[in-house]
């Protein structure tokens, strides 16, 4: 019971603010609506929900579409050292906390080394479609490096798709290059368009030759962020607003952000939990500035989403990260290991995978559509949480206690959706329990009425029941959304025979710290 | 006299390499140096110090004592 309590007192839920915020988001035109049943929105858009020309572009690229990132994997080659601004959650004395994970040194590789190793990871994942430059600084303050590499892997590879990040300061100057490269997919990190908020977040830019601080860096860098993005949508580009959620500082001011980045035409806004430790050595580390909990972050998310699609599955990744999102495979090329390995592109081998994997998809779409069919006549109120244990292929098959990571799904009569993941410590190494225990585990997974699992021994099963928490292994090796649906169906049978009692679940943590091999 | 790198502060970022106007700047073991014999302390150039301005480690590029001021010709 004690463990209870704890579990219950630990972070309320986020308040009366947030509904103001939604509130505010509805008037502007967004629907606050989820589930399947509604249109071009939620990070889950599917090949009806867009424009045929832009499903194209964005069905097979993990970071763009929900549904790709079951499938397909990405790669980032560390290219781009340098940067031109200064940001208060980042500390390039390890290296940039949100876009690479900090005490991790990145190995720096120059174009011809970053070539070779994207011809290496796709010959061995032949799920890996994208190829993105994200640092470890900024991918347009080190531009010859980064249109060398795209120039040479678009030879050696032709069917990589090619992407980039920036904080945009020196976005509006590249962007004919960035089009003729064919680079279709930017991501550019906008956290304020209000020069007085960015001036808590930036202590200086670099720009003209000149240390520029204060309200007029912040000023500069957003005019410049908002004039980039207006003109990469003139060129027909696709672009992403990254923004980083900072409690007390820029999290209500992030509607704004949305809004003004949905009316100059991004196609995708990714606000992400900021990631703030003492030990990463950030301004905000230090000051002891914290990061907002799992219901904070969906219930801005939420708020913003509307017209707009919102990315709800980053991982925030390093910047030399390889594999599906949820892994990373990153230790399997090393630059030693990729000039070591005997290397042949094999387009073809390439392609009949990405057709299989096309095929999958569309059974995992028929069977959640069937599934859905048969929730038609319930009218309940509830909704809940379900986490998944899952390595991928929209399958859930993870043992409980080998989990990196849980799938959040919320579910109601409306349908199942994407709503996060919660990254953990593995439970289970060498069949023993880890010294941490299962408590982080609940914590993480707090918000959760059941998690669905491949398979999950006797011991933590009894500790999330006691936490209130249920788990099924019933659904083993099923598709994800077709087995919530599923498990949903039964849960509001359950209740309706007083079973069990629905209750109201609490707020959950956000486990810091970007992703890292193990 | 020169700026001077201090290598134990170095992150190796080459942020300072393309923007120095004298060319002075190089790679060494990972980190990066200053030829003080090309450095003008960017005065004639600049206002401010590049290396000093866009180097994201504060107290890295420093002027270096061991020579003596540069004076524009």
């Amino acid at each position: 019971m004690t463990k209870l309590l704890q579990l219950h007192d630990f972070g309320a839920p986020g308040g009366a603010s947030f509904d103001e915020l939604r509130k505010s988001a509805a008037a502007s035109g967004c629907s606050t609506k989820g589930g399947a049943g509604k249109t071009g929105c939620g990070s889950s858009a599917g090949e009806s929900d867009l424009p045929p020309e832009i499903w194209e572009k964005v069905k097979n690229h993990p970071c763009y579409s929900e549904q790709a990132h079951h499938h397909f994997a990405r790669m980032h080659v560390a290219v781009a050292p340098a940067c031109n601004i200064q940001c208060n959650y980042c500390n390039r004395k390890y290296d940039c906390a949100n876009e690479s994970r900090p005490g991790v040194v990145s190995e720096k590789l120059t174009p011809e080394q970053a070539a070779r190793k994207v011809v290496a990871v796709a010959s061995t994942i032949p799920q890996m479609t994208v190829l993105g430059i994200a640092g470890p600084g900024d991918a347009l303050a080190n531009p010859a490096k980064t249109f060398k590499t795209f120039e040479m892997v678009t030879e050696a590879a032709p069917d990589i798709k090619l992407c980039l990040s920036t904080n945009g300061l020196m976005l509006p100057d590249y962007v004919d290059q960035i089009a003729a490269m064919n680079v279709d997919h930017v991501t550019i990190t906008i956290n304020m368009v209000d020069p007085e908020v960015g001036a808590k977040i930036y202590p200086w830019i670099f720009y003209d030759h000149r240390r520029i601080t204060g309200v007029e860096a912040s000023r500069i860098l957003s005019e410049r962020q908002l004039l980039g993005l207006e003109m990469l949508v003139a060129r027909g580009i696709l672009v992403k607003v990254n923004s980083v959620m900072i409690p007390g500082i820029n999290d209500e001011h992030l509607v704004e952000v949305n809004k003004a980045v949905k009316s100059r035409g991004a196609f995708l806004h990714n606000i992400m939990p900021l990631i703030s430790e003492a030990e990463h050595g950030t301004a905000f580390g230090l000051s002891g500035q914290r990061g907002p909990t799992a219901q904070e972050l969906k219930a801005l998310q939420d708020a913003c989403e509307g017209e707009m699609n919102m990315m709800r599955h980053c991982r925030q990744c390093r910047a030399d990260a390889v594999g599906l999102l949820g892994e990373d495979r990153s230790a399997e090329f090393t630059t030693e290991k990729v000039m070591a390995m005997d290397l042949e592109y094999d387009l073809a081998a390439r392609q009949a995978y990405q057709a299989k994997v096309e095929a999958e998809r569309d059974a995992i779409a028929a069977a959640k559509q069937r599934e859905m069919e048969s929730l038609a006549d319930e009218t309940a109120s509830i909704k809940i949480q379900v986490a998944i244990a899952t390595k991928g292929g929209g399958v859930i098959n993870e043992h409980f206690g080998h989990a990196h990571e849980f799938q959040i799904y919320e579910v109601s009569t409306a349908g199942a959706k994407f709503v996060g993941h919660r990254r953990v410590d593995l439970y289970c190494e060498g069949g023993y329990a880890s010294d941490a225990g299962i408590e982080p585990i609940l914590k993480a997974l707090n918000d959760c009425t059941a998690v669905l699992v491949a398979k999950i021994g006797l011991c933590p099963k009894d500790s999330l029941a006691g936490a209130g928490i249920e788990a099924v292994e019933t659904y083993a090796f099923e598709y994800i959304e077709q087995s919530v649906i599923a498990y949903f169906k039964d849960y509001l049978v359950r209740v309706g025979k007083s079973e069990i009692r629905h209750v109201a679940r609490g707020d959950a943590d956000i486990r810091q710290g970007a992703f890292v091999a193990v | 006299m020169a700026y001077k790198i201090v290598a134990s502060q170095c992150t190796g970022c080459s942020a300072c390499e393309p923007q120095c106007p004298n060319t002075a700047i190089f790679e060494k073991g990972g980190t990066f140096a200053i030829d003080p014999a090309k450095c003008s302390e960017c005065i004639g150039h600049f206002d401010q110090p590049q290396c000093v301005a866009v180097c994201p480690v504060d107290d890295t590029c420093v002027i270096d004592n061991s020579v003596p001021r540069y004076r524009a010709a």
